[in-house]
């Protein structure tokens, strides 16, 4: 048999219902390894031991009584320590939330509890998902496993590492403007993304409402699918998750490509490094092979995407983290970290009389009209693609003291968040030792269709037999 | 329509608008830094959005609404689970007004 750590959740689910390994033994190995290298990657703050060794021992009896399960049940998962966790400390990275033990669950862990997969722990993160480095939680910096001296990419930056290192076999992330999809690039994993409204975001720490959205990390676009075919769909407890019935995301993944058209955007390759943009272009040629169809396309609002997206995100912070009194739970306001304290002034500032007209009101008028790039751009093609990151994984260290140089990481992936439409990551080679992602987005509710095309680039390709070294 | 104007933020007034205490080395860095950000930011003004309706959330969803049923909820025990201080079954708050 493979190495527990490189197997997928396809291969892992086949083992337990075949009885050829124990759910048990699966958790214990994964729990080995989250415990083994978490001094040197930092990627979980909280190690749930008990839990998952429990549910584990419910999955192998499930199995033996020759129960129907999930392809889930008994695989081990991280979740982002931003959404609450019954009984397991959540603390969202931060020292305000340092002793907070939620008593309800998030309707996505409910959902993967349900479908009985174990929770290995709880992963770490910039403080309340304010970051894209990684380097922002109050509980010290993550590592990208790939080389220990640069950041893993951020906020989901322990979900992404958890999952590369072989800590987890799919790990929950949240996405505000890049927070999944940076870090799976950065550690060769796939990130999505969904649409907003997909998947309910009760129960996980409010950054800025009207563009949080919840997905999650695996090593491979099957094995995404299957994660999200648990945790989409209505909720009660969301008023903005939709009605509409998800699909089945694995039904058809192994279809053709063929004649599919893919958009690829000039604003997003201009000035582009040489080399990304090479091996971007290079998975766009695979799919072209496939018999997909390119056509050059233009969203010409992208360059205005961080200045809108640095209004409306920070406003809504402000907004969300004034609920943070000390009162009912967790500490004081003056626990907050640097970032969150930045975030909540600059906020304030630009939602205050007098200032609400020049930077709220305007900028949701610019989301409209990047909205309206993509909603145009959907008329002529099936998908986009394009880069995650404008450069490589930087060094740990060096955006830290200047704002702004980070904000700028996102400057292609705050634009789906603005518009909403859903993006998987997806693996699509190295430079050197560092791994290269690309963005696969679709309209919205299109899901299906990304991973179909993610799958034919990755039965291709197979990046994610390329392990790090740790 | 109102301008981004030149980038001026008192950290101290919007410091207590947020209710959010800053030590004077914080100030004087976000000033700084915040005002680098609102200097980018201000690129938006090259868009005429005169015409344009603004966007604030993305789903055609409108006025959800859920039947009006009772459904169980957490005790009180479990929501005073994590405050710092409770009093005979309530959160405890410091006094807001001073005494006369």
């Amino acid at each position: 048999m493979k190495n527990v750590s490189d197997l997928t959740i396809r291969e892992a689910s086949d083992l337990l219902s075949s009885k050829q390994i124990k759910a048990q033994e699966l958790v214990q190995a994964y729990l080995k390894s989250a415990h083994g290298q978490n001094k040197k990657l930092n990627s979980f703050i909280t190690i749930c031991d008990d839990a998952a060794l429990n549910q584990a021992k419910k999955v192998d009896k499930l199995i033996a009584n020759g129960q129907k399960l999930n392809p889930l049940a008994g695989i081990p998962i991280g979740i982002k320590d931003v959404f609450s966790t019954k009984d397991i400390r959540t603390t969202a990275g931060s020292r305000v939330l340092e002793n907070y033990v939620p008593v309800y669950d998030a309707t996505s862990v409910y959902s993967l509890n349900n479908a009985n997969a174990c929770i290995v722990g709880k992963t770490n993160l910039d403080a309340w998902a304010h970051g894209s480095s990684g380097e922002n939680s109050d509980f010290g910096p993550t590592r990208n496993p790939y080389d220990l001296s640069r950041v893993p990419g951020g906020s989901s930056s322990g979900s992404a590492v958890s999952v590369a290192s072989g800590s987890s076999l799919a790990a929950m992330g949240t996405d505000t403007g890049g927070s999944i999809r940076l870090p799976a690039a950065f550690c060769n994993v796939v990130g999505l993304k969904p649409t907003y409204g997909r998947v309910s975001r009760y129960g996980v720490i409010a950054m800025a409402s009207s563009l949080d959205c919840i997905g999650h990390f695996t090593k491979t676009v099957y094995d995404n699918a299957l994660v999200l075919n648990v945790t989409a769909g209505e909720d009660g407890f969301d008023s903005t998750c939709t009605a509409q019935k998800p699909d089945d995301y694995t039904k058809d993944i192994e279809k053709s490509v063929k004649g599919f058209k893919i958009g690829i955007p000039k604003e997003y390759f201009e000035n582009l490094d040489m080399k990304i943009k090479g091996l971007i272009l290079e998975a766009v040629k695979k799919l072209e092979k496939l018999g997909a169809q390119v056509e050059d396309i233009s969203l010409p609002n992208t360059e205005y995407g961080v200045a809108t997206y640095y209004i409306i995100q920070p406003s809504e912070v402000s907004s969300n983290l004034a609920r943070y009194d000390g009162i009912r739970f967790g500490k004081t306001r003056e626990k907050f970290g640097s970032e969150a304290k930045r975030r909540i002034i600059l906020g304030t500032y630009t939602l205050s009389s007098g200032y609400y007209d020049a930077y709220y009101l305007k900028a949701m008028k610019v989301r409209r009209l990047i909205r309206g790039d993509f909603v145009d751009a959907f008329k002529r093609v099936d998908i986009i693609i394009c880069p995650v990151s404008p450069t490589l994984p930087f060094k740990l260290g060096e955006k830290v003291s200047d704002p702004l140089q980070m904000y700028l990481a996102d400057i292609f992936t705050v634009t789906a968040n603005l518009a909403g439409v859903p993006s998987l990551a997806v693996p699509c080679g190295f430079i050197g030792d560092l791994p290269v992602g690309m963005q696969i987005i679709g309209p919205d509710f299109s899901e299906k269709l990304l991973y179909q095309v993610g799958y034919a680039y990755e039965r291709e390709t197979k990046w994610y037999r390329v392990r790090p070294e740790i | 329509m109102k301008k981004i104007q030149k980038p001026e933020i008192d950290v101290d007034y919007v410091s207590k608008l947020a209710n959010l205490p800053l030590s004077n080395k914080e100030k004087g860095l976000f000033e700084k830094q915040l005002k680098d950000v609102l200097s980018y930011i201000a690129k938006l003004n090259e868009i005429d959005t005169d015409k344009v309706e603004p966007n604030s959330h993305i789903t055609d969803l409108a006025n959800v609404t859920k039947g009006d049923k009772t459904f169980p909820s957490l005790s009180q025990d479990e929501a005073l689970k994590n405050a710092s201080k409770t009093y005979n079954g309530f959160f405890e708050v410091d006094a807001i007004f001073e005494e006369q």
